[in-house]
């Protein structure tokens, strides 16, 4: 990384363009999973400015609509925290079920769909009255977690039972199971809803459904020059402003993919740390940031130009990343 | 999370799938063996060994079943010492012809060679001998337990890349622990490494009072090497080694550093969940046999719940083809190899207190799998019969 000094000056004059809300006091957090901590990215200068303190485990996070809030899944601690996002400080904890691992916030802005992965349970909880709404039975080590943007579907994974779980978020039921590929890690839905990927870490591809069906429309799968495919393993992955394009982290092959949404080919390969995970962006979406479990660091990426621009040290094992805008 | 209980909406698997319904009984049969008396007691092999595995892959084959309407069991058979095991074996294909088999290898044959086992699917979930992915192998025998051979070559690739290039080895008299030497030889050539001395464990002292005094004796015979190999497969003598040898150097084979499908300090690769999984059911710690079980139990699980069917001729032909994949928490995706029936998988090397690394080490290349720079690769296999 010797050329770092001019994608970084170009940075920072697109940063005096842009409009100075956006950039200014914008942040990634990332959990560091071996650390019990969160490291606070600032996006401006790309460096940790914080460090904050965790329960055990910090896995999954995210923020309330209005970003007021941080929930954390500490899952040794068997507890979801949220955490004041201004000053970092654990207001109280959620009821979150047992090894909470991974969580998605519903539209409403009230409910959490939680994965209890040593607990074959998808835990439902309501963050303004602090109780569980409702437990859903699920496949063995549920992981993924994903909310229509209509709000009336959830999605876990189940990463032993190699299944997608769809969950009607009215009844809080099951209504459908469809299975993927080895080891499914992370889902996401896309084009307004009517589709939804799902990454299936072993079995290496990420299936994609029509939502309205709940059948499989297509497949993709990955290619690294020089890495066997056994170890190309995608986890974590998001989509552009515009939803064509999605970068997908390839875990041991620290690889992110850049993927066409259109096609679901695959366009490009981005060189990353190690054994890369989940991944953030910047408000505006022209930067992605990266979490590498095993060299304890998190790569920025220019979404543009497609390269990697800074590997930033933040705690042991970084999992996962969200923005605070 | 007691408080929670009330909130449970227990909502079993949608009837959509159980429409269909696939029965899929599974028979675990365990032939009972005199073990030897061993210098310590204080690691008796577990009695539910193996068997509490494939009770985990039941569990975890049964989730997956709610939801697609298959529906598993699974029946343990125990046959005595003396007790007649292919008898056992021809009573039990009556009721499934899936088969997970913990016995020696005069008995797998017997059980294999049945004409009534020869439509059946069955799995080796105890026997290392390298003989049975060779020469001895049955079309309708599968193995889960990685061969000795799988495992010596994951522990010379250790010591290779270490360039620990000078070996002594000490070897007990039991079969186990010739076979296990054996292996350890031909990995040794395999991999250009040298076994400079040998010895042969025959002390009859007890090693619990004396073993600072002995040891260091016997193993000045040894002269100059770099590693110190031991084979002793029923877990008799060398635990005394370590620490006890005239030169200080590391112990490796079935004490000290172990090359072994499973240990339960394997945690990566999503193994803490698969652990504590076990952990919870058995009371007791993971071991080799257990994982072996468990991977029989699973590949049936994951053959049935991508073919929609419980036919053996369909699970085998399945199971051996492209399609296949398990996750066996070995940080890859596991499958068969085509020419003998192995299930092709990553080997820890494990401290008592750590994973130390895991075998296949980076460099050991391979013009298809790295996973077969480990084991007979197909042209060193003499098995004929999956053809």
């Amino acid at each position: 990384m010797t050329s770092i000094a001019k994608p970084l000056a170009a940075l920072a004059f697109s940063a005096l363009l842009a409009p100075a809300a956006t950039l200014d006091a914008a942040e990634i957090w990332v959990t560091n999973e071996k650390d019990d901590t969160i490291s606070v990215i600032d996006i401006a200068t790309l460096e940790v400015v914080r460090t904050i303190e965790t329960g055990e485990r910090p896995r999954g996070i995210t923020f309330s609509k209005d970003f007021s809030k941080a929930y954390v899944c500490a899952s040794d601690s068997d507890t979801v925290q949220v955490l004041d996002a201004a000053t970092g400080e654990i207001l109280h904890e959620l009821p979150s079920g047992e090894d909470p691992e991974q969580f998605v916030l519903h539209p409403n802005d009230r409910h959490l769909y939680i994965a209890n992965e040593d607990d074959a349970v998808t835990t439902v909880v309501d963050t303004e009255t602090r109780k569980v709404v409702a437990q859903i039975n699920v496949g063995i080590e549920p992981e993924g977690m994903a909310v229509s943007p209509d709000g009336k579907i959830a999605i876990t994974t189940s990463e032993t039972t190699n299944m997608a779980h769809w969950i009607d978020t009215d009844t809080q039921q099951l209504f459908a199971n469809t299975l993927v590929d080895s080891r499914p890690r992370h889902a996401e839905f896309t084009a307004g809803g009517s589709a939804l990927w799902v990454s299936s870490e072993i079995g290496g591809t990420i299936t994609v459904f029509d939502t309205a069906t709940q059948t499989e429309t297509g497949k993709i799968s990955f290619d690294v020059k020089g890495v066997h495919p056994d170890r190309v393993q995608p986890v974590g992955f998001a989509f552009t402003a515009d939803e064509k394009t999605a970068f997908v982290a390839l875990g041991p092959s620290n690889h992110i993919a850049v993927v066409n949404a259109g096609t679901l080919e695959v366009e490009d390969y981005i060189l990353v740390g190690r054994r890369v995970w989940h991944m953030a962006f910047s408000p505006d979406k022209s930067l992605l940031f990266t979490t590498n479990g095993v060299s304890g660091d998190v790569t920025v990426i220019d979404t543009a130009k497609r390269q990697a621009l800074k590997s930033i040290k933040v705690g042991r094992f970084p999992w996962g990343a969200a923005l605070r805008p | 999370m007691r408080f929670l209980i009330t909130f449970v909406i227990a909502l079993l698997p949608a009837a959509s799938a159980a429409a269909n319904g696939v029965e899929v009984p599974v028979i675990y049969l365990k032939q009972q063996e005199v073990q030897p008396p061993t210098l310590s007691n204080l690691d008796p092999p577990p009695a539910d060994l193996g068997e509490t595995g494939a009770q985990l892959g039941l569990a975890d084959n049964r989730t997956t079943g709610g939801f697609l309407g298959h529906s598993y069991s699974l029946e343990a058979i125990s046959v005595p010492e003396d007790g007649d095991f292919a008898a056992a074996v021809r009573t039990a294909l009556s009721r499934s012809k899936l088969l997970i088999l913990d016995a020696p290898k005069p008995a797998l044959l017997a059980a294999a060679d049945l004409p009534e086992a020869q439509n059946a699917l069955l799995f080796n979930s105890a026997s290392p001998d390298t003989g049975l992915r060779s020469g001895d192998c049955r079309r309708n025998l599968l193995h889960s337990l990685p061969s000795d051979l799988m495992r010596s070559d994951a522990l010379m690739q250790f010591a290779l890349s270490k360039r620990w290039t000078g070996l002594a080895l000490i070897s007990g008299s039991h079969p186990q622990d010739q076979a296990f030497a054996a292996a350890l030889r031909q990995s040794a050539a395999k991999f250009g490494l040298e076994i400079t001395a040998e010895q042969t464990w025959d002390y009859g002292a007890d090693m619990r009072r004396n073993a600072a005094q002995e040891v260091p004796l016997m193993s000045q015979e040894l002269g100059r090497h770099d590693l110190l190999l031991v084979a002793d497969e029923l877990q008799d003598f060398a635990r005394y080694l370590p620490y006890n040898t005239w030169l200080p150097r590391p112990v490796a084979g079935s004490e000290g550093l172990v090359p072994t499908a499973w240990a339960p300090v394997v945690e990566q690769w999503g193994a803490a969940q698969l652990q504590s999984r076990f952990q919870e059911l058995a009371g007791r710690k993971m071991l080799a046999r257990d994982y072996a079980a468990w991977a029989a139990m699973r590949t049936i699980g994951e053959a049935v719940t991508r073919t929609n069917s419980a036919g053996a001729a369909v699970l085998r032909s399945f199971i051996l083809s492209d399609s296949f994949e398990l996750a066996g928490f070995k940080g890859r995706p596991l499958s068969y190899r085509r020419w003998n029936g192995q299930l092709r998988q990553p080997i820890p090397l494990a401290t008592p207190r750590a994973l130390a690394a895991q075998a296949p080490l980076p460099g050991f290349l391979h013009q298809h799998s790295e996973l077969d720079t480990l084991g007979l690769d197909e042209p060193e296999s003499r098995c004929g019969a999956f053809q």
